[in-house]
């Protein structure tokens, strides 16, 4: 017999355990506090669910990438910086962008390839970057935009701005080299980048416990004498918490961190992913622990009136059917040469 | 006019520009305590500190990666790679971000970085450390691809491309540190996409750059010898390529030579000689040659590497070639 080459990751006496569903602890917080945090999420998935419309009836092309069930992990740590921080993503970064202050309507019409797409339709889904925000980019190749948040981090502690960077990627990356050497430069040179990991654990239909010998992707900060923290991401507000800690830390020491927050994408890898690799007890076992109805029970549980609460997501309705009506409306994309070399 | 080394001019124009701009720093495998590789950044951490001057680990994914994220965010980064063979295991950083980044932002974020080393074979260092890449990057736009083979261009193009808003690949000849020029002191600035004519003569056209230039040089003396006049074309930057000026020399000549040190199959050399016969097909009174490295990796014998690398030689033959003589 010979030994299969694959077998399950291991966990270690360093490995963090990530909480069950059960064991939760209520954060504190406010209505004042959730609810805006709530509203974001619920655009992001009505968004979402617009785009998929949208690429089912061929509006959309190429590839789409949604993050329905993760909304907490993008909200909840955006939520934790300022306009001048600055934001590095992957090619499912439409929540990124909304949630770094990007609106609906460029977004949208972006991924219809339209002219007043937020990158003139040249970038896509998975290419949305937005200078006002001081976002940073949504990046096709795994782990290849690893190296530019530290970059972004390296010109914030050249100039002594006090900026911080936020790098999301998926622990899929956490294989590949721009991950590993991002990493090591970041905490050799005390670079003020928080590297979020958001576990969602597939990397594509490859499941952690085949792709990595140790789940834990955060025990890689060790090694690097770098802060590190995991924890599920279920709780828009405890991410917050969280990546505050971490934010806080780089801001006023310039140490970065790697932070893992474990969730779950309720959707296959892309649009063409019926994703035949989970089974249905699995997807409606996290569907239960849904970030969206966490929060709105919350919400309710504060005092937060269920009225308010209606007309919240009435408004939020109306903000994602005026970007589908936006996109729908405007004219095609029309010049990509003025963009190639900067004059 | 004071003549200097290749190395000592690409000296004067980092440190130059880094007087000039309290953005532009850089930032390589031992370009700082070690003063370079190369000694091509020798004193620049002295005059500039750690700060500006920074010594990066064996991680060329890593700090190219760095210099375009600082480069997005206002920071005019030099990378150098310790040579262009290392530059392969950061070519994603330059082919899908440095190059890629303005057209795919909508014009946002542009990336001004110079990534900057030795390129070319040397002497007896091995196929993996004796290779020639810039068909690789003169293949994608977005970039420009800067070859200078002479100290007062190395000088003159630098500086430009440091100051240029977008990513510039800046190949030096790793041969070519010790050769000599005239240049000018302090401020002369190269364009870059402006071919330079290195010598003027009647008879035929030899389109070079890098190293290769030298080659010719050295040709045409021994063709002028035989009454032959060879005109020396260097692009001196192959994208933007000057096409205008290269024709302008086909047309005058009626017969081109081009001369490159990388290998022949997709080489360089194959999309000029494309540009060359289009433009001038009236003038041509002889099929374009070309004269390239063999197609093999690069043998480490002394003699095996000669025969692989043009020689004046091979020049030479293939003037003659040109001009129907043998």
């Amino acid at each position: 017999m010979v030994a299969p080459v694959v077998t399950a990751s291991q966990t270690t006496p360093d490995t963090k355990r990530v909480e069950s569903d059960e064991q939760q602890e209520l954060v504190d917080t406010t209505t004042a506090e959730l609810a805006p945090l709530y509203r974001q999420m619920l655009a992001i998935r009505r968004m979402e669910e617009a785009c998929a419309k949208a690429y089912s009836t061929g509006k959309i092309g190429g590839f789409l990438h949604l993050i329905i069930g993760q909304e907490a992990v993008c909200v909840g740590a955006i939520a934790a910086i300022e306009n001048k921080d600055y934001v590095v993503a992957t090619y499912r970064e439409h929540g990124h962008a909304y949630a770094k202050g990007v609106a609906a309507r460029p977004i949208m019409a972006e991924l219809y390839g339209k002219k007043t797409g937020l990158v003139k339709g040249l970038g896509g889904s998975m290419h949305l970057f937005d200078k006002p925000t001081n976002f940073l980019g949504g990046y096709g190749i795994v782990g290849g935009h690893v190296p530019i948040a530290a970059g972004a981090a390296f010109a914030s502690k050249y100039r002594g701005d006090g900026a911080v960077t936020l790098c999301f990627f998926g622990e899929g990356a956490s294989t590949i080299g721009g991950f590993a050497e991002g990493l090591a430069l970041a905490a050799l040179w005390k670079l003020p980048v928080v590297l979020i990991c958001e576990n969602n654990q597939y990397s594509m239909g490859t499941p952690v416990y085949r792709s990595l010998a140790v789940e834990d992707v955060s025990l890689r900060a060790l090694a690097h004498g770098m802060p590190r923290d995991r924890f599920d991401g279920d709780d828009v507000v405890k991410v917050k918490r969280r990546i505050a800690e971490a934010v806080e830390r780089a801001r006023t020491t310039g140490e970065p961190s790697l932070v893992e927050v474990v969730t779950y994408r309720f959707r296959g890898h892309s649009m063409s992913d019926p994703g035949l690799y989970r089974t249905k007890d699995e997807v409606e076992e996290w569907r239960r622990r849904d970030p969206l109805n966490r929060s709105r029970q919350r919400l309710l549980d504060l005092g937060f009136p269920e009225s308010e609460l209606n007309a919240l997501e009435e408004d939020v309705k109306a903000e994602i059917e005026d970007a589908v009506k936006f996109a729908e409306d405007s004219p095609p994309a029309d010049e990509y040469f003025p963009y190639v070399i900067k004059e | 006019m004071p003549v200097i080394s290749y190395r000592e001019a690409l000296n004067q124009a980092m440190r130059e520009e880094m007087e000039r701009d309290a953005n532009v720093f850089i930032m390589g495998e031992e370009v700082g305590h070690y003063n370079g590789a190369y000694k091509v950044t020798q004193g620049l951490l002295q005059r500039f500190s750690e700060r500006r001057v920074v010594d990066a680990p064996i991680a060329e994914m890593g700090f190219a990666g760095i210099g375009v994220g600082a480069a997005m965010v206002g920071l005019r980064p030099i990378i150098e790679f310790m040579t262009f063979n290392f530059s392969l295991v950061a070519i994603d950083q330059i082919v899908n971000n440095a190059a890629k980044i303005f057209q795919m932002s909508g014009g946002q974020y542009n990336i001004p970085i110079v990534f900057r080393g030795p390129s070319g074979p040397a002497v007896q260092v091995g196929s993996q450390h004796s290779q020639s890449f810039e068909s690789y990057y003169a293949h994608v736009p977005g970039l420009k691809v800067v070859m200078p083979s002479t100290a007062k261009d190395a000088k003159g193009l630098l500086k430009t491309a440091i100051r240029d808003e977008n990513p510039v690949v800046f190949m030096e000849g790793e041969t070519l540190y010790n050769t000599t020029w005239d240049v000018p002191e302090g401020e002369e600035l190269i364009p870059i996409g402006v071919a330079d004519i290195k010598r003027e003569g009647k008879d035929i056209t030899l389109i070079a750059w890098s190293k290769m230039v030298w080659t010719c040089l050295d040709a045409a003396t021994a063709l002028a010898k035989e009454g032959i006049e060879c005109e020396i074309v260097d692009p001196r930057t192959l994208r933007p390529l000057d096409v205008e000026t290269l024709a302008t020399s086909v047309r005058k000549t009626g017969r081109c030579v081009i001369v490159e040190v990388g290998w022949p199959v997709a080489g360089f050399g194959a999309e000029v000689a494309y540009q060359m016969q289009k433009l001038c097909m009236d003038s041509l009174d002889a099929p374009i040659e070309r004269v390239c490295s063999d197609d093999v990796p690069m043998p480490y014998a002394k003699n095996l590497e000669d025969e692989v690398q043009p020689q004046v030689k091979d020049v030479v033959a293939a003037v003659k070639r040109a001009l129907y003589l043998e």
